[in-house]
């Protein structure tokens, strides 16, 4: 590896980083971004949710941008996260840290299961599959059998059990620091599994499942690698979220929350992992900064018809997802990448129906 | 026994808006590989534009049937309308890029739920029928209520109607040998393009039709209605087999017999989750549905 590689990988994400870290200890305020100065609990909450986001999103990424799954059921990867630790913590009074290995080792078993059964199908049936027992869980964690998910009011975890230092407003920093770590470490971790062996594998696979096969690799075994990693880490991002807003809700569950995590991914680029990330960041903050600008007197004042878009963020964020994916296949990171096909076009191989087998057809509109 | 007659009835009215559903997002996906998560958006144009056009447009109409008849087709014309424009405006510009078709509709269908709730709020609407179908029928002991009649009954016209046009007509031909070979239909020269737009129109109908069915069954219409139909719809045509309507048929019957009888033997929500176990046992057994031979899943 060159020494300018070494930069390119280690030392600016670094850098990025260690920056990031020192937010919370700035003083001044940013009036039109954030309401509040940056070192209020209310501004690095909004900030440590972001991150969240951007690490979730790029966890979803491994599957989606790096290996080429199109996947409707990541969120149920982060519900089991979010839910499980809490569960075992305050339905069942483990401590903390035995609930957070038992939660990660349920994970990684779970994951290998229902990932090995979805990935009997390719493409879009994948999609289905993986929406399907996403949907399992939401019912599960609704009907509530065994009282442990609290259904519709969701579960406030049991403060008492929880590390001290992530408990109460006084400590939004470190929570912030928390979801810094997190994001940080889903990069470093995609940053190396990517540049392994297997991870080029998954990412030939992404390009030509085909040709992998005939190079005599089974690719579902390489599909079923990424899955599971990708799972897992979703998981853990799950369990930070538990801290973050001290408690699990339903909304982890429901099949919406993947969308969102995918509309993320592809505004940042798929399969560019600062573009996930960013876009994870971007629209957790726009998310949350549209209520404040659709509740705002600007916009109270405007006619009916154009009030009513303008009040609903999803609708605006749709849009935009929209315009990206039919303008700006390549996302936010697209942009500066250019030349080569990056984001969705890239992915086109991997989700085309009939997959492998289907010959090379003229499609309509190619100019052909 | 009376029991058991009147979940098999429901467990088949239940079936009747699966099948609706999935037979669009079956046609779709078979001929032009586009998972059609807007199909939602469809169900819920059929349900609100009923809805609306009720209190609205035939609010003066004093015979509640007329009145919901007459509401119940413009809502169906309202979705195959919104259906075609959606093919002609996002959907046609990304030919052969699966991803981005996909992707888009399920844009689309966000979008569309959150402006459908900024306009009329996330409440739902309460739907205006003939006291009729609020009634039921004793059949062999069982109070059966009479909108699952309907439900069924209409189901099995938009069933044999599909098939006769799908073997008797000409697009029918065309359709079905685009979902065989796409690639050989256009080498003989015909315009695949006009079918793209006829399956999405007929398939946004059918969702129509099932969102105002789903609207008498639940008495109401609300904006999040159509995303929890598609999700069991989905299931239905992944069982059936990418593809084929026949195979989303028996599906959709499985799925909504399967449901009813396990949420009331079993305990609720159960039903729900054994639907999803036949799903992971269907494509243990048979990826490819139960319709089989078609293109679409691979192993």
């Amino acid at each position: 590896m060159s020494n300018r590689r070494i930069v390119l990988d280690w030392g600016w994400p670094l850098a990025v980083f260690g920056l990031l870290a020192l937010v919370p200890t700035l003083g001044f305020s940013i009036p039109k971004l954030f309401d509040q100065p940056i070192d209020s609990p209310g501004t690095l909450a909004l900030l440590a949710a972001c991150l969240l986001y951007g690490g979730l999103a790029l966890t979803y990424d491994i599957q989606f941008g790096f290996t080429g799954l199109l996947s409707f059921g990541h969120a149920l990867y982060i519900a089991l996260g979010a839910y499980l630790a809490n569960i075992a913590i305050t339905d069942w009074h483990w401590s903390f840290w035995p609930s957070i290995l038992f939660t990660i080792g349920v994970t990684v078993v779970v994951a290998n299961i229902l990932g090995f059964v979805s990935l009997r199908v390719g493409g879009i049936a994948f999609a289905m599959v993986t929406l399907a027992f996403a949907q399992a869980g939401a019912v599960l964690a609704l009907k509530d059998p065994h009282h442990w998910t609290h259904g519709e009011e969701g579960l406030g975890a049991d403060y008492t059990k929880l590390p001290k230092a992530f408990v109460g407003i006084v400590n939004t920093k470190n929570l912030y620091w928390l979801a810094l770590g997190f994001v940080a470490v889903v990069f470093f971790v995609v940053r190396w599994a990517v540049d392994s062996s297997p991870g080029r594998v998954w990412q030939a696979i992404r390009e030509n499942e085909q040709r992998v096969e005939i190079l005599g690799l089974r690719p579902r075994a390489y599909k079923l690698q990424a899955f599971v990693l990708s799972s897992t880490l979703a998981a853990v991002g799950g369990i930070v979220y538990m801290l973050l807003y001290s408690g699990s809700t339903l909304t982890l569950t429901q099949p919406n929350f993947t969308l969102t995590l995918l509309l993320m991914v592809v505004i940042g680029g798929a399969g560019s992992r600062w573009g996930a990330v960013l876009g994870g960041i971007l629209y957790t903050y726009l998310n949350d900064r549209l209520i404040a600008v659709g509740g705002s007197s600007s916009v109270q004042g405007l006619p009916h018809a154009l009030r009513t878009p303008l009040e609903q963020p999803l609708f605006l964020l749709g849009s935009v997802f929209i315009l990206i994916v039919v303008f700006l296949p390549g996302g936010l990171a697209g942009l500066v990448a250019r030349g080569r096909p990056s984001g969705l076009r890239r992915l086109e191989q991997a989700v085309r129906p009939g997959g492998v087998s289907e010959t090379p057809v003229i499609e309509p509109g190619e100019g052909a | 026994m009376s029991t058991f007659l009147l979940l098999t009835v429901t467990g088949v009215g239940l079936a009747a808006m699966y099948f609706l559903i999935a037979s669009g997002l079956s046609l779709i996906y078979g001929l032009m590989g586009v998972l059609n998560f807007a199909h939602g958006a469809f169900i819920t144009v059929g349900g609100y534009g009923t809805w609306w056009t009720s209190v609205h447009v035939f609010g003066g109409v004093h015979s509640t049937l007329l009145r919901f008849l007459l509401s119940g087709l413009l809502g169906l014309v309202c979705g195959g309308v919104f259906a075609a424009l959606v093919e002609l405006v996002l959907i046609r510009p990304l030919y052969a890029r699966h991803i981005e078709q996909v992707l888009v509709t399920v844009g689309l269908q966000l979008a569309f739920v959150a402006l459908i709730t900024g306009i009329w709020g996330p409440d739902a609407k309460t739907f205006v029928v003939p006291p009729w179908l609020h009634r039921t029928t004793n059949i062999g002991g069982a109070n059966i209520p009479n909108d699952r009649w309907i439900e069924i009954a209409t189901a099995a016209v938009v069933l044999v109607l599909l098939q006769l046009f799908l073997r008797k007509t000409r697009y029918g031909l065309i359709i079905r040998a685009g979902v065989e070979n796409r690639g050989m239909v256009q080498a003989l020269g015909i315009d695949v393009r006009k079918a793209f737009t006829l399956v999405f129109a007929i398939g946004g109908v059918a969702a129509a039709i099932a969102g105002v069915l789903s609207g008498v069954y639940f008495n109401v219409v609300g904006p999040e209605q159509g995303t929890s139909l598609l999700i069991f719809a989905f299931i239905v045509v992944v069982i059936g087999g990418l593809g084929s309507i026949g195979g989303s048929a028996i599906a959709a019957v499985l799925v909504g017999l399967t449901q009813q009888y396990t949420n009331y033997y079993g305990s609720s929500g159960i039903g729900d989750m054994v639907v999803v176990l036949l799903l992971g046992i269907v494509l243990l057994t048979r990826p490819r549905g139960i319709a089989g031979a078609v293109v679409g899943a691979r192993a």
